[in-house]
């Protein structure tokens, strides 16, 4: 995505009648438009064929293992925060094919899985999600070798972001810098308004394609007001969140602690189900998994999500490496906050509550950075700093 | 196709095979079809991953000569599905393979030194490339010096080469077993006890170490008390790997990946967290 070449393209006003037409016209361009929809109770992510298909009218309340919708008093179409699901499983599929092979006389051909013609276009992806979508960016395409179908399904996708109007029980993002406000790489960023009988949307363009679809929706030009409205609505919402993780030295203060006899209290909870790496935007781990027809004539390789808190994961002579729950959450806890930062250079969480939201007996990232914090003893025998040995 | 994709094996040949133990084969392959075809072409320490058609696909490291660039050599230790699978592979038969992938034992840098290449079980594979090329360029380094421990007699790997090395007059090579039996005459016990023994000068040596985890620990402790600098120590780690390109989170160790920072390290950047259970 390009920023659009003329910087100052003003913010304009959609109507509820014109996101219509913004749907209808990503469709006749040939995209793939997915957004929020409700299904089993819970906002998820699917195709969408109109604007009727979006949860109007639709909020929820989320704390720590707890998610339930509720019904708002208006007719919102974002009115809710972010759910179970994530980009990441249209960028990244839970199941994918990578290649299959076939044999060819005493040899193997090896065939690549088709690639997805259609392009895909996301509707109300937030800002800790773009926030997100940034980070796997770091991870599938940022280091020397390139994530094939990641990028493939990356390269051409089209983002209409919208920032939070309203907090959810557990998002810490305003801690964390990326969000309420939908930030980043977008083409258009949207904040609804909702009030005394107004609905419409406050656009912000972000790139050349999103400024060519824009020049097609009915719309107006915003104006100051209306802007310094939308401003408002935002900094409502960061007001009101009621998490946060510290800004600075998180990384620094796990890996000192290391041995932190905190690790076996939250393993005491911890069922080590690995619900938080599956609705986690940024938990990017997988396995493969071979296959064959009987007679060994074709065998594919599918690639799948995994996560760090199944025994296989770091399976290795016989055993696992991390053999208790207390390793696992370590583990995770750890790469998500510290190490992320030095093997892609940021963390890796963009404070989106779902880990604490579908952990099915609430444990709560943010409470237990605050409980090392609050006794930290210095076990973790290393100096991070450098990288020198400090027996 | 704009680019390639790294998860793509090529496939190629098997061109021999050699039982090495009774569980332990060597493979020689032919190089992936995009490998350069002048020597070398791929560096001592490295490793591909190997696919059993059907089964599936495991890092497995070079053993083979650097200045050998016709064929790729590996010894497997047939431990499980995939690896069994891969030592079952006869001449003539396919394979995919991708690579090579990791980082090198640091064979440049240590030039003009002595140099210590200690040496646990089957992790006298990964470190046969890097004693061919030391051998190849004796000249270069100052005493060369091979201490490798195996648990038994029987289990010695690359038998007939270890006898050939240490006939030589510019190499020193001590061999150890945890158990002797049979008509063993050599050393008993644990390859770090041979440290003390060895004649080299620690304040100019550089270690190459592989084996066991609990092995390199020991090790890297002799060498401490030897006096060898945390710098001039690299160890070859392993972790359980599926994509060997960074993408699939699995090789993790501490702040580091091994497929993409090791599998060789310098000590001192692992050395916080080697003490670290479980990590
Ligand atoms: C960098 C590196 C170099 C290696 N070099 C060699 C070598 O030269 N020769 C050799 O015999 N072995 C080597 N290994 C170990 C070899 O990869 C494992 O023995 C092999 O993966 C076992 O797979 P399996 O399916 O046969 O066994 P199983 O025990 O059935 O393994 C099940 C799965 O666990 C994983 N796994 C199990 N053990 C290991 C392990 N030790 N390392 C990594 N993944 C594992 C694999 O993904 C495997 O698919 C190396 C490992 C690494 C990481
Ligand atoms: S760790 Fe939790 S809060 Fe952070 S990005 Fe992942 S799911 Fe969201
Ligand atoms: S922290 Fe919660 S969600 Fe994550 S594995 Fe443990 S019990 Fe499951
Ligand atoms: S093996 Fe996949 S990240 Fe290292």
């Amino acid at each position: 995505m390009n920023p659009p070449a003329d910087a100052d393209v003003s913010p304009a006003v959609l109507t509820v009648d014109g996101f219509q037409c913004l749907i209808d016209e990503l469709q006749r361009r040939g995209y793939r438009v997915i957004g929020p929809t409700v299904a089993d109770g819970a906002i998820v992510y699917d195709d969408l064929a109109s604007v009727d298909a979006l949860p109007r009218g639709v909020g929820d309340a989320q704390d720590a293992g707890r998610y339930r919708l509720t019904r708002r008093d208006d007719e919102a179409l974002f009115g809710y925060a972010v759910g179970p699901h994530s980009w990441k499983r249209f960028l990244n599929p839970p199941r994918l094919k990578l290649w299959s092979s076939r044999r060819e006389g005493d040899g193997v051909r090896v065939e690549p899985a088709p690639e997805p013609r259609q392009p895909l276009a996301f509707i109300g992806v937030r800002g800790c999600e773009l926030r997100a979508i940034a980070i796997q960016d770091r991870v599938f395409l940022g280091g020397r070798y390139v994530d094939r179908p990641y990028d493939v399904r990356r390269r051409g996708a089209f983002i209409v972001a919208v920032s939070c109007g309203t907090a959810g029980g557990t998002c810490f993002c305003t801690s964390m810098g990326s969000g309420p406000r939908a930030q980043g790489d977008f083409d258009l960023a949207l904040t609804e308004i909702v009030d005394a009988g107004e609905h419409h949307f406050v656009v912000e363009v972000g790139s050349d394609a999103g400024r060519e679809i824009m020049a097609q929706l009915p719309s107006r030009d915003a104006t100051s007001a209306d802007c310094r409205q939308a401003e408002r609505i935002v900094a409502a919402t960061a007001a009101s969140m009621g998490r946060s993780l510290p800004a600075e030295g998180v990384r620094e203060l796990l890996l000192d602690n290391l041995d932190h006899p905190r690790w076996d209290q939250v393993a005491e909870r911890c069922l080590s189900c690995a619900n938080c790496t599956m609705v986690c935007p940024t938990c990017f781990c997988s396995s493969v998994e071979d296959s064959s027809d009987l007679a060994s004539e074709e065998t594919a390789r599918e690639r799948r999500w995994d996560s760090c808190f199944t025994t296989d994961f770091a399976y290795l002579h016989g055993g696992s490496v991390r053999a208790t729950t207390r390793a696992r959450y370590r583990q995770w806890m750890t790469h998500k906050l510290a190490t992320w930062i030095d093997q892609f250079g940021s963390s890796g969480c963009v404070g989106c509550g779902r880990c604490i939201t579908w952990c099915p007996v609430g444990i709560d990232i943010t409470e237990e950075v605050r409980a090392i914090a609050a006794a930290p003893a210095r076990t973790g025998g290393s100096d991070h700093a450098d990288g020198h040995a400090q027996d | 196709m704009p680019m390639s994709d790294p998860m793509l094996p090529q496939v190629v040949r098997v061109l021999r095979r050699r039982r090495e133990l009774p569980e332990v084969w060597t493979l020689e392959i032919e190089p992936a079809s995009d490998a350069a075809a002048d020597a070398p072409n791929f560096e001592p320490g490295q490793f591909n991953m190997l696919t059993a058609f059907g089964v599936g696909e495991v890092p497995i490291s070079y053993s083979g000569d650097p200045q050998r660039s016709q064929r790729w050599v590996h010894t497997i230790r047939a431990v499980g599905a995939v690896s069994t699978a891969l030592t079952r592979l006869r001449a003539g038969d396919v394979l995919g393979v991708r690579g090579p992938f990791g980082s090198a034992w640091p064979l440049a840098a240590a030039e003009g030194r002595d140099v210590l290449v200690v040496a646990g079980g089957l992790g006298l594979a990964p470190l046969r490339p890097a004693i061919y090329r030391l051998l190849a360029q004796r000249r270069r380094y100052g005493r060369v010096t091979l201490l490798y421990g195996t648990r038994s007699p029987d289990d010695i790997l690359f038998r007939r080469e270890l006898e050939r090395w240490r006939r030589r007059l510019d190499v020193d090579v001590q061999v150890t077993v945890d158990h002797a039996v049979g008509d063993w005459h050599g050393h008993v016990g644990v390859v770090p006890a041979l440290i003390a023994r060895a004649d080299f000068d620690p304040a100019r040596t550089s270690a190459l170490v592989c084996g066991p985890e609990v092995m390199m620990r020991f090790t890297l402790a002799a060498l401490r008390t030897a006096g060898v600098a945390e710098t001039a120590i690299h160890l070859s780690m392993e972790r359980n790997m599926k994509c060997a390109v960074g993408l699939c989170g699995h090789c993790q160790f501490g702040p580091t990946l091994v497929c993409r920072d090791g599998a060789v390290y310098r000590s001192d950047l692992l050395a916080p967290y080697l003490p670290i259970r479980e990590l």
